[in-house]
């Protein structure tokens, strides 16, 4: 099993005509992903390599049953194309955009309060349940289907880790990319909750970073409500206070944020937290092994 | 973004809210002028840059005569000042603003923030103004007033009365204050601000509310919408290195150790950051040339950070996503030439074609060593410093 997504997700591309939209779109498809159609305004009834085109999400959700949609648009018009998919009654969508502004993004969840849409990013890489579905950016051949769950605010850093795993010859039940941005969809809270109930997959890893209370918030849900075991890593231990590290979200501010608060508080509640980026992958194998 | 104090209180006035009167000067010949603009002595020189901390900093100064007034400002237009925020290169000194002294009965705080947990925008207030807010918050948490504002209605009248009445003020400045506190929210929502925060916002010995401090920062990601703000940039209280930089839409922050480092990816270049302090050495800089990469791209991230004199081992770390591996290589390999590079390089590639990536560094002639996953890469990293220290 996996979470979110899997082999009968069918999914929508908003923005499969753009260049980003066409390159990943193909990806995608290439990775086994089943993509039933695309959105670009004013483009519809047209066909992009044989996926038909529409010009409204509601349009191509009423033609193809999706159920999901990964969103490419430009980051003025990303708030309204996530606005769009939820209420068009889409239940998982992926808002890769980077950029949006973050009083959009409010504007966003006060929508989608009470609605049932899952909302993952923006600024992500996305979400892929190894050999099932990939929604998103990430290079696909890099994961192997198996059993550790992954929650991270990062891209290139959650490949990495998926690496290290995959070399050493373990697999993923889904890879969840929550965003780099200050305001997000689904967060660790929620994740760990669907990974602690998904049977297949025996432990979670959460790759962190500076910035925000996001890691504490997961810390203490962790002693509360958690069985599985939980591995952690906190990016930015080095970095300067103030300062945007890249990642919107990626800021320390007045003493909250900063890294060392976090491993602090993670390790308080019982997650192994790895300080060598070098490591994780092994850290994860010798938890699992402690735990069997 | 940030902004000038002076450039936030000439937004002020667009809303409405109360500054003291006053001028800005850039050179020490408009003083004068500015002086008489600014009204009665005595009147406080405040220096302009990007940081807080400016009153310890000795970047706040009361004059009492027009000479006296030329002779502070000569001691610091021009000049660098160091605040406890500055870290010790300090920020440039360009902008004075020359405002009038007001008898202050109460120091307020008033501030405007978004509540990432939450998710909403929320108005921070203290009775306790002066202070660093984040002083109040941890020490005296009961004297700070929340209030959060729900995204579907924004701040309604009622809940700025409620603010109003947790300062403990005369019920008689009820309607100025309320009216501050629901422009500066317009102005916020407005002007995609991140922060907008009035420390002190005063009450004056006769009655008027007025913001004695502005500050205000502006979200990147909403500039596109707002040129007026964009405009207000002042490129001078940045790094030159960063500036340069963000010409090529690379993400640079200088730092202060030795290993130069380029990354692809925000949470990955922190991890590499982070690794190299774990090997023993310290990263020169933040740099991260993004998922979408050009080979020119990469040429301009090893110029800048070649230009970094610190720097002693250039280290490079990329896991190849949509930045493919080899059109990493062709960059690194031009610029190895261009630059003629002659520091150690330790290269560590992961990822999309990473083959063709390693042939080119291969058969580019030029040695460079490469490393085989980040542990191994950090090890090599710290060795090559150790020659390059003569170790």
């Amino acid at each position: 099993m996996s979470i979110i997504i899997d082999q009968h997700t069918k999914v929508l591309i908003q923005g499969i005509t753009g260049n980003e939209g066409a390159f990943h779109t193909r990806q995608m498809v290439e990775y086994g992903t089943d993509v039933v159609g695309g959105v670009t305004p004013g483009k519809g009834s047209q066909k992009f390599e044989g996926i038909p085109v529409f010009n409204t999400v509601k349009a191509a959700v009423d033609a193809t049953g999706a159920n999901a949609s990964a969103i490419f648009v430009p980051p003025p018009f990303a708030a309204d194309a996530i606005l769009e998919a939820v209420e068009a009654g889409i239940e998982v969508v992926v808002c890769l955009t980077e950029g949006i502004p973050t009083i959009d993004m409010i504007t966003v969840r006060h929508y989608m309060k009470g609605r049932k849409t899952i909302l993952i990013g923006p600024n992500t890489p996305g979400i892929i349940s190894p050999g099932k579905c990939k929604i998103g950016v990430m290079a696909g051949y890099i994961h192997k289907e198996g059993s550790i769950g992954i929650i991270s605010r990062s891209g290139t850093l959650t490949y990495e880790v998926v690496d290290q795993l995959t070399k050493r010859g373990i697999g993923q039940s889904t890879c969840v990319g929550i965003g780099g941005d200050p305001v997000i969809g689904h967060k660790y809270v929620d994740l760990l909750e669907m990974f602690e109930n998904d049977k297949d997959t025996d432990a979670i890893v959460i790759i962190g970073e500076i910035g925000g209370q996001a890691e504490e918030q997961a810390a203490e849900y962790f002693k509360e409500y958690m069985k599985k075991p939980v591995v952690a890593f906190i990016a930015g231990v080095t970095a300067p206070p103030g300062r945007r590290m890249g990642h919107a979200g990626a800021i320390v501010s007045g003493g909250v944020g900063d890294a060392a608060t976090k491993i602090r508080t993670l390790e308080a509640a019982g997650i192994t937290v790895v300080k060598n980026p070098a490591e994780i992958g092994q850290t994860v194998i010798s938890v699992i092994r402690r735990c069997k | 973004m940030k902004i000038h104090e002076f450039q936030a209180k000439q937004l002020f006035n667009a809303y409405n809210i109360p500054t003291p009167k006053g001028q800005i000067a850039t050179s020490t010949e408009e003083i004068p002028r500015a002086v008489e603009h600014a009204g009665a002595f005595p009147l406080v020189l405040k220096a302009q840059v990007h940081a807080g901390g400016r009153g310890k900093g000795g970047g706040i100064k009361i004059v009492n005569t027009v000479e006296e007034a030329i002779m502070v400002s000569s001691g610091l237009l021009g000049k660098t000042l160091v605040t406890p925020q500055t870290g010790e290169e300090g920020k440039p000194i360009n902008h004075l603003l020359i405002e009038e002294v007001l008898h202050v009965a109460k120091e307020l705080y008033l501030g405007i923030t978004v509540d990432r947990i939450k998710t909403c925008v929320t108005v921070l207030a203290s009775a306790e103004g002066g202070m660093e807010i984040e002083k109040i918050a941890a020490g005296t948490p009961e004297k700070l007033f929340i209030e959060n504002i729900d995204p579907g209605i924004g701040l309604r009248p009622f809940q700025a009365n409620r603010i109003f009445f947790s300062l403990g003020l005369d019920p008689a400045l009820s309607r100025k204050m309320s009216g501050i506190i629901l422009n500066l929210y317009r102005l916020f929502i407005d002007k995609d601000c991140s922060l907008a925060e009035i420390n002190p916002l005063i009450v004056t010995k006769g009655g008027d509310i007025i913001a004695l401090d502005a500050k205000i920062n502006v979200d990147d990601n909403a500039l596109y919408r707002h040129p007026d703000i964009a405009s207000l940039r002042d490129l001078g209280q940045e790094n030159p290195l960063e500036v340069e930089a963000s010409r090529y839409n690379l993400n640079y922050i200088k730092l202060k150790g030795n290993v130069g480092c380029m990354v692809n990816g925000a949470g990955l270049a922190m991890a590499t950051m982070d690794l190299i302090k774990y090997v023993g050495a310290a990263p020169a800089n933040f740099l991260d040339v993004g998922g979408g990469a050009t080979s020119q791209m990469v040429t301009e991230g090893l110029k800048i950070l070649l230009s970094d004199t610190d720097v002693k081992v250039i280290f490079i770390n990329i896991f190849g996503g949509i930045l493919r591996c080899d059109t990493l290589a062709k960059g690194v390999v031009e610029a190895a030439r261009q630059l003629e590079i002659k520091l150690p390089m330790v290269i560590r590639l992961e990822g999309t074609n990473v083959e063709p990536g390693r042939q080119i560094f291969a058969e580019s002639g030029l040695s460079f060593t490469v490393a085989n996953g980040m542990g191994d890469a950090a090890e090599k990293v710290a060795e090559a410093l150790k020659r390059v220290n003569g170790e």
